[in-house]
């Protein structure tokens, strides 16, 4: 097991709930995990699961309202970011945890040039002079391995391809090197040779400054390729989690080897007719309306009388290797 | 080999693109330059390639949903390039369309019975109970219960919105359905559904689908033949099994390489080729993927490669091997 001083991040028991026309509910419901020192976590699940909600009360920038983190504690290399006020959360964000998003023109600022936003990131966190920082910025675009850091600096981010954007985008999140990274499907809007180059960058960034990082996801290619260890999420709640070998080799929750079963792959040697996939029938519950037992029951195969009573309890099998499903002891049998 | 249902010959399709207060013409997007394949009866083609390289383009120009620039599009042995709008009706029954966004295309207002059975009452071939009826067999045919003809489109899931325009495409009996990502927008779980629904309807009625979509896999799975395209041109062309065993192509290779593996003891991603897809205004003179490949030699940079018969059809667009490409280094 890890050395307590090696982790950056610790969530316990982080609740965040909605209200909406519709009704209350709870984006994220009782979610906890950890990641050390230059460690990924992945966080997988499908559209709606909780993911990027999860990420946002991390930094806490979940909308209030209509949103609200309830519950739980987020240490951030000892600090309970929950516990801090906005003043002081705000000497955090973009310094010890940074994100970044699925599109980049999240974070980036269409009228500015690249380099001078990320003077202006650097100069919030660091006592600098401006000729410093503008330094740091060049020198960050050359990580990110854009070609001619110096005159991209002096471009706005209308000049520069999607891919690039992405690396600009990168280059800003890491200027302060933040202990941790988020990053929320950063490739899913990318072409798949783009997405290999930004990936790889990722980690080879991630290597050289031991930052921890949260990759969030729906692919589960991209979470064997890059993660460590995986948690897997449905209707809000952490179902499973285990290390990414573990997870892959042998899943213990009925959802986890719906999904692998689901993915298309590349077809074996001699396969020339379509082939049917092995589905998930029906769809992910609306979260306002979850069934009182195990979310995933109406959708389950394995489901017992049981399983629409209970919500079952996540259970540490052995190993680091949790989850939440009645049948899990027997998976390998009945499955 | 099969019937043919469609062929495609030489299809281009270029925008002008224009600036200043003039609108003078400064330069040309050459979304298709020059692409020809045919799709048999009952047979899957997948068109798959990165964002802007033309998929979609060649999708619409089959349909005559945009004018092509030059070329030939063939429909069950006609001439369908130049058809007038009224001489196009008949065959607009024999071929439809699925989009990748569902919900930008139905109809907010219209309940989704009226949006299945629309086509039929347009081409007056049913009307009151009997359309009634029929759209209550289209619902049934997509894994959607009739009851739910009377719901709008909001009331579905992104994955029962699918379902909804596969309906609408099949109202008709058509016998060629072009599918622009109609998986892409979904959820793994919900893809795999729409996925099998795509097949199973293949085997029951013989459709012929051009498939088109930027996940490799996804097309993998759905196709009998596979083609490759990059800027405006197709690449590489093969049966699917031969296409994945021994893809020739250095981009196509890239392409496989850079598909993460849904398993973590697989070789780890490695890139295989650096920078952007250029700007389809004036792409790259001679092989437009020359500015990435790793294997360009002088040559490359001036001369076009055709697309060139490797062997049993296999046929690639590279000047290695005397036009015939790079063998798998990687099998
Ligand atoms: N009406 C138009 N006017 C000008 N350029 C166009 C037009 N339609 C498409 N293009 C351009 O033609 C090229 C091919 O576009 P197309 O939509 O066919 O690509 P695609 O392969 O379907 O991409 P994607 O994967 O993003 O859907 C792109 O560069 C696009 O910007
Ligand atoms: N600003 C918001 N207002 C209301 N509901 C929201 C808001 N943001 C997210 N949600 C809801 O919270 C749930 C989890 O969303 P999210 O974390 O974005 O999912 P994902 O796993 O796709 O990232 C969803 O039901 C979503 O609709
Ligand atoms: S608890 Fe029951 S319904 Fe839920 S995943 Fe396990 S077997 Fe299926
Ligand atoms: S023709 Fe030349 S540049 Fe084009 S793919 Fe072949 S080797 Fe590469
Ligand atoms: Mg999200
Ligand atoms: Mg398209």
């Amino acid at each position: 097991m890890a050395d307590k001083s090696d982790l950056v991040l610790e969530v316990k028991g982080l609740k965040t709930v909605f209200f909406t026309n519709s009704g209350l509910f709870q984006a994220v419901d009782d979610v906890s995990f950890t990641v050390k020192r230059g460690e990924t976590l992945a966080i997988v699940g499908e559209s709606g699961c909780g993911k990027s909600v999860t990420a946002l009360s991390l930094m806490r920038l979940v909308p209030d309202p209509p949103g609200r983190i309830v519950g739980g504690s987020v240490m951030l290399e000892g600090t309970d970011l929950l516990a801090l006020d906005e003043t002081e959360m705000r000497a955090v964000r973009g310094n010890r945890i940074s994100m970044i998003f699925q599109e980049p023109m999240t974070s980036l600022n269409p009228v500015m040039r690249i380099g001078d936003q990320i003077v202006e990131a650097v100069r919030l966190h660091r006592k600098m002079s401006k000729r410093e920082a503008q330094d740091v910025a060049v020198e960050m675009l050359r990580l990110v391995r854009i070609p001619e850091p110096a005159r991209r600096a002096r471009e706005y981010p209308h000049q520069l391809s999607g891919g690039m954007r992405q690396r600009a985008m990168i280059a800003m999140a890491l200027a302060c090197r933040p202990a941790l990274l988020i990053a929320d499907e950063p490739t899913t809007a990318l072409d798949v040779t783009i997405q290999a180059q930004i990936l790889a960058l990722i980690l080879d960034l991630q290597k050289e400054l031991g930052t921890g990082l949260v990759l969030i996801t729906h692919d589960l290619g991209v979470v064997a390729q890059t993660a460590q260890r995986v948690i897997v999420m449905y209707a809000g709640r952490k179902v499973e989690e285990a290390s990414v070998e573990a997870l892959f080799a042998a899943p213990k929750h009925p959802y986890t080897r719906g999904l692998m079963a689901s993915i298309p792959t590349v077809p074996a040697p001699g396969v020339v007719a379509p082939a049917r996939l092995n589905e998930i029938p029906g769809t992910v519950p609306s979260l306002v309306r979850l069934p009182k037992g195990c979310a995933f029951a109406p959708r389950c195969k394995l489901a017992i009388k049981r399983c629409e009573a209970e919500y079952p309890p996540l259970i540490d099998w052995g190993g680091g290797h949790l989850a939440a499903c009645w049948r899990a002891a027997e998976i390998a049998e009945v499955a | 080999m099969t019937e043919v249902l469609l062929e495609v010959t030489d299809l281009k399709k270029h925008y002008p693109v224009r600036a200043g207060v003039l609108r003078r013409q400064i330069g040309t997007v050459h979304a298709v330059d020059g692409v020809s394949f045919s799709v048999g009866v009952g047979e899957t083609l997948g068109l798959v390639g990165e964002s802007g390289c033309g998929k979609s383009t060649v999708a619409r120009s089959v349909l005559r949903l945009v004018e092509p620039t030059s070329g030939q599009i063939r429909l069950e042995g006609e001439d369908i390039t130049h058809l007038s709008k009224s001489a196009l009706r008949p065959h607009r029954r024999s071929m439809q369309i699925v989009f990748q966004d569902p919900f930008a295309s139905l109809n907010p207002r219209m309940t989704a019975g009226d949006i299945v059975g629309e086509p039929l009452f347009v081409h007056g071939l049913a009307t009151g109970k009997a359309l009634e009826a029929r759209t209550a067999q289209l619902f049934e045919q997509v894994g959607l219960r009739p009851d739910q003809m009377r719901s709008f489109p909001h009331q579905f899931s992104g994955g029962q919105r699918q379902r909804i325009c596969i309906a609408r495409a099949l109202a008709l009996g058509p016998r060629l359905i072009v599918c622009d990502e109609p998986v892409s927008a979904l959820d793994v779980s919900i893809q795999a559904q729409v996925i099998n629904l795509l097949i199973d309807l293949q085997r029951e009625h013989g459709f012929s689908y051009l498939f088109i979509a930027h996940d490799l896999a996804v097309v993998a799975h759905i196709s009998h033949r596979v083609a490759v395209m990059y800027l405006g041109r197709i690449v590489e062309i093969s049966d699917k099994d031969e296409l994945f065993r021994n893809p020739r192509h250095p981009y196509t290779q890239a392409l496989l390489a850079s598909v993460p593996v849904a398993n973590p003891l697989a070789k780890k991603l490695v890139p295989l080729v650096d920078g952007d897809v250029p700007s389809p205004v004036n792409p790259p003179p001679g092989c437009a993927f020359h500015t990435r490949c790793r294997f360009a030699m002088e040559r490359c940079r001036i001369e076009r490669p055709v697309l060139v018969d490797a062997g049993d059809g296999h046929r690639v667009a590279c000047l290695l091997n005397e036009g015939t490409g790079r063998p798998n280094a990687m099998s």
